[in-house]
């Protein structure tokens, strides 16, 4: 994989250095002298203030603002507070979390202190997706690192502030990122999300205030406080003064570019650029000379751009308004010309099945059923009414219409509904093709076997 | 007090209730289907059956803003200016959704299925479901497994509710039962070599909304739609629960817990669940007997109360044994029959069977090592009688010291509880009336061996541990050859007709006043005593 990047790198500035992931070389480039400055010089209050005032949202997916979410904590709690890393990055096409832990884990590391002391926690909790043994191997180094070096423990570099930090292995659930889920996971339980109220910043780790932060948040936290919050704010897409809802989106960004593309790998540009830009100037175009025929904007979650569709800018807003669910993780992942929509979304509704905790009843179902009827389809049974069934439930599932407790199932519904509507002529020509003699049938489909045995 | 609107209906809500929008729904009169939601349990807002349109109404102006998604009803709190909308399009098609959801991977086998008839998931089939099943994912098993000595789990019945996980962790406080694997395929079960085998395992499947627990008592024993529910009261131990004892032609299938917040909540344990095996046992006595010159001649109810009556009343001095299986109104009647003849009549406290110590669970509920269902309301009664209470040891030293002519014995035990050597002590009283449920040392040998009646046979009340006391009437008519005790002792009182426990209860709560908190008609979940003993009333 190459990475390459082509304005200054800042949250990626130090990977390609000798050793990146030590202490040694973070500190040759000033690592922890922002953290110490801050501790010295800033209190939690100011460091709250400068984060929100850069406009920082958070990285892991809703983009919600930080600074925001850190105001969420009830004042005056006796505490404990908890912080959680949130490193199960798990979502499809998504791997900018794990090149900043394998490449420079002390940059995530000053930058989750730096929250911390923001947020009054005292123990920090880093849940790491299962399958990043080598994030595993250099996060634990790395904190072990600081643990010997007084940056972590009791009383971080000769101040009031203790803070300790643990590495938590997860077992390799989706769900586990959401962050009820990660929470409920860490406590040692069924990573089933959490019913909200009550959000975790008022009850979250062991019915403790919480903090749930994603690691490029976190990297993010130690550049705001290094640079200023005007710098940050300086990049990016300001808020659309027409929408008083848009919070703008600033900063750099990591995007993730996979599929078929010539030059995969993760970028650092700042919000904003276009789908058209990553995939040319990044990506250095489509693979084998071939056209684009669509991208996830970011993960597989966020639903669909057709090829058409490049020219929306990977923004908080951006995807939205080309009918995806959102940014997402940015991990932007290119189908050329030859990918079939119905094996791209039987794929995607596998994915969902598999990873849907089971709870709530549309979710747990309704990805299911998805998934049998594009297996049926896929066998050449299909129907044009499936493809209005499956609109039915993508449209159905989700904590946006209200039926789900968690966001996994919009997930597995933008996918489909995005699928469906921008590519609904290729559904029907498969159908019609791989069904000739079925296809227009309405009656309901026989079960294709009955095993009853009591 | 909160004003909150549902469907355009109005309802209030006291300052101390804290109601969800299922509960507010229901006062207003809508039924808000749902799965996983109990009142007893902590809300899990997973099944998403009760999914309702919510807003606020401003105060001020009165404008309604409704939110743009559906909200879990049972997750919502109701407060001043909350808007419900429970009959809406969106609404219903929400349902409709989920309720088809459910039922895509349910094998739909009703005909076999012992909850049909009682089930939530075929309830809601035709009052919220798809006219059409649309799904065509079939290849279904019918698999099954058990989870424990009491409950067997068919796993594809089940529609993930999760009540019975959530009973074993929050009432039972046991933690058997947990969910597996995940997504659609996800089941329950319990852990390896950790069966469900608590002493409450039975509730889960009253809990279960579907037929997929099932329980191995009464698993394909009789059809839901067959029996009548008739409302009782436990006699298994002094706790005393509110239970529905399902019976159909004086048969009982069943025991399920009937809701009573002062007493048992929503449970029963499995003692008193499995507890009414007694009542068809063949070993019951169901033939009054007379024992004369060493021989068990059969008598007919027809003659027993006149001879009894005659040959009572030819003794000069009499004792009584009022067991506490008795009912208040039973113990009172017998009582008051004996002073008749004897108003210094020897009463004296059955024995009381004691299993074990009294056992709390997490939820709340208690299980008394105390076997009896009515201690304290014989006890008050016999205070009231005889102003010195005796218990059984007691008695038959003042029985022994100071022979009568004749005593009375009321038994009514499920198991053993007199010993030959206390049965000797009595036998040597000349003339012995012993009516019992199964033969003992010492019916075997009295005068007079009478049939009794079991406890869904009886109507009256019982008083339990702490002093609430519950009416009920008969649940089922005793077997041929039976005379209830109350029956037996109404006859003996020269009283007209059948045996009528309410008119029994004004008179007591009349006459002691222990009892005038409890005057008929009584409430369902029936009255706490206590609130007059503390008045000094």
């Amino acid at each position: 994989m190459v990475i390459v990047t082509a304005f200054e790198p800042i949250l990626l500035a130090d990977i390609k250095k000798e050793a990146s992931h030590t202490l040694r070389v973070y500190q040759q480039s000033a690592g922890y002298q922002t953290l110490k400055q801050a501790l010295v010089e800033m209190t939690p209050e100011q460091v709250q203030e400068v984060v929100q005032s850069s406009g920082l949202r958070g990285r892991g997916g809703a983009g919600f603002p930080t600074g925001l979410k850190w105001t969420f904590l009830p004042k005056d709690h006796p505490g404990p507070v908890y912080f959680c890393l949130n490193a199960d990055e798990s979502e499809p096409g998504t791997f900018n979390n794990r090149i900043l832990m394998e490449e420079d884990p002390h940059q995530v590391i000053e930058g989750t202190i730096l929250s911390c002391y923001a947020t009054g926690a005292s123990t920090a909790y880093i849940y790491l997706r299962y399958e990043y043994p080598t994030s595993l191997e250099r996060l634990q180094n790395a904190i072990d690192e600081c643990y010997a070096a007084g940056l972590l423990g009791k009383n971080v570099l000769g101040t009031d502030f203790s803070l300790d930090m643990y590495l938590h292995r997860g077992a390799a659930a989706y769900i586990c990122g959401e962050e009820t889920g990660l929470i409920e996971s860490l406590e040692g339980k069924r990573a089933c999300p959490r019913i909200k109220p009550p959000f975790p910043a008022v009850e979250g780790v062991f019915r403790k205030p919480t903090v749930v932060n994603n690691v490029e948040t976190a990297a993010c936290v130690k550049h705001i406080l290094a640079r200023g919050a005007d710098w940050f704010r300086s990049m990016g897409v300001p808020a659309d003064p027409e929408n008083p809802r848009d919070a703008g989106s600033y900063g750099p960004k990591l995007y993730c570019l996979s599929g078929h593309i010539e030059r995969p790998g993760c970028y650092e540009a700042p919000l904003g650029i276009t789908v058209d830009e990553l995939i040319n100037e990044f990506g250095g175009g489509v693979w084998k000379g071939r056209r684009a025929k669509a991208a996830i904007p970011g993960g597989i979650s966020m639903g669909l751009l057709s090829a058409d569709e490049f020219d929306c800018p990977l923004d908080f807003s951006g995807p939205g308004k080309y009918g995806c669910l959102g940014l997402g993780t940015a991990a932007v992942v290119v189908l050329d010309e030859t990918v079939s929509m119905v094996d791209f979304l039987h794929n995607s509704c596998r994915f969902f099945a598999h990873e849907s905790c089971g709870q709530c009843t549309p979710c747990r179902e309704g990805t299911a059923w998805s998934l049998q009827m594009l297996n049926r389809i896929k066998q050449g049974q299909g129907r044009l009414q499936d493809l209005d069934l499956l609109l039915e439930i993508g449209d159905s599932i989700g904590i946006i219409p209200g039926t789900t407790i968690c966001g996994l199932s919009d997930g597995a519904a933008w996918p489909i509904k995005n699928a469906i509507r921008k590519f609904r002529s290729e559904f029907e020509i498969y159908i019609q093709r791989t069904n000739p003699k079925g296809y227009q049938a309405t009656e309901p489909v026989q079960a294709l076997e009955i095993i009853g045995v009591h | 007090m909160a004003k909150v609107l549902v469907n355009d209906i109005e309802i209030e809500i006291g300052e101390d209730e804290r109601l969800n929008g299922i509960e507010a729904a229901q006062r207003a009169g809508f039924e808000v289907p749902r799965f996983c939601w109990h009142p007893g349990l902590s809300v899990a807002a997973s099944c998403r059956m009760c999914l309702l349109e919510t807003g606020q109404r401003d105060p001020g102006t009165g404008e309604i803003s409704m939110l743009p998604k559906l909200v879990p009803g049972c997750q919502t709190p109701a407060k001043d200016g909350t808007v419900f909308v429970t009959e809406s399009e969106r609404v219903h098609q929400a349902r409709a959704q989920v309720e088809e959801a459910l039922l895509i991977n349910h094998p739909i086998d009703c005909p076999i299925c012992d909850k049909a008839g009682e089930c939530s998931l075929q309830d809601y089939h035709f009052q919220h479901g798809q006219l059409q099943r649309r799904a065509d994912i079939q290849p279904f098993t019918s698999r099954r497994r058990p989870l424990g000595d009491t409950v067997t789990l068919f796993v594809d019945r089940c529609v993930m509710c999760t009540r019975c996980v959530r009973f074993c962790r929050e009432i039972s406080g046991t933690n058997e039962l947990m969910v597996r694997d995940r997504g659609s395929k996800e089941e329950i079960d319990v852990f390896p070599g950790f069966p469900l085998e608590n002493k409450m395992s039975g509730n889960v499947v009253d809990l279960c909304p579907v037929g997929a627990l099932g329980d191995k008592d009464f698993l394909y024993s009789q059809r839901v739609w067959f029996m009548k529910n008739q409302p009782g009261v436990c006699d298994g131990c002094s706790t005393g629960c509110s239970i529905y004892i399902d019976e159909n032609q004086d048969r009982i299938y069943r025991l399920r817990p009937r809701e009573n917040p002062d007493v048992n909540s929503w449970w029963i344990c499995d003692e008193g669940r499995y507890g009414f095996k007694h009542v068809h046992d063949e070993r019951r006595q169901t033939q009054p007997i007379h024992r004369e010159d060493g021989q068990d001649v059969n008598v007919q109810w027809s003659d027993v109360g006149s001879q009894l009556d005659r040959e009572l009343r030819q003794a000069d001095r009499l004792a009584a044994l009022v067991s506490p299986h008795l009912t208040v109104e039973e113990a009172y009647l017998l009582i008051q029959y004996l002073r008749q003849i004897d108003p210094d009549v020897l009463l004296g406290l059955g024995p009381i069977p004691v299993v074990g110590k009294d056992e709390g669970f997490p939820g709340g509920f208690a299980i008394h090592a105390e076997k009896c269902p009515n201690r304290r309301g014989v006890e008050e009664v016999l205070k009231s009688g005889q102003g010195e209470l005796l218990d059984f040891s007691q008695w038959l030293q003042r029985l022994e010291s100071d022979l009568p002519d004749a005593v009375w014995i009321s038994g009514g035990y499920k198991s053993d509880w007199i010993d030959e050597a206390q049965a000797e002590s009595i036998l040597r009283v000349p003339l012995v009336i012993v009516q019992d449920l199964f033969p003992s040392p010492l019916g075997q040998l009295a005068t007079y061996r009478l049939p009794g009646a079991a406890f869904a046979e009886r109507a009256g009340s019982y008083v339990n541990v702490n002093h609430h006391l519950q009416g009920f009437d008969w649940a089922i008519r005793p077997p041929v050859g039976v005379l209830t005790e109350g029956q037996l002792y109404w006859r003996l009182l020269g009283r007209s007709g059948l045996y009528d426990a309410t008119e029994i209860l004004a008179e007591i709560s009349r006459d002691i006043s222990y009892f005038s908190a409890a005057v008929p008609p009584l409430p369902a979940g029936g009255v706490d005593l206590t609130n007059n003993l503390v008045a000094g009333v």
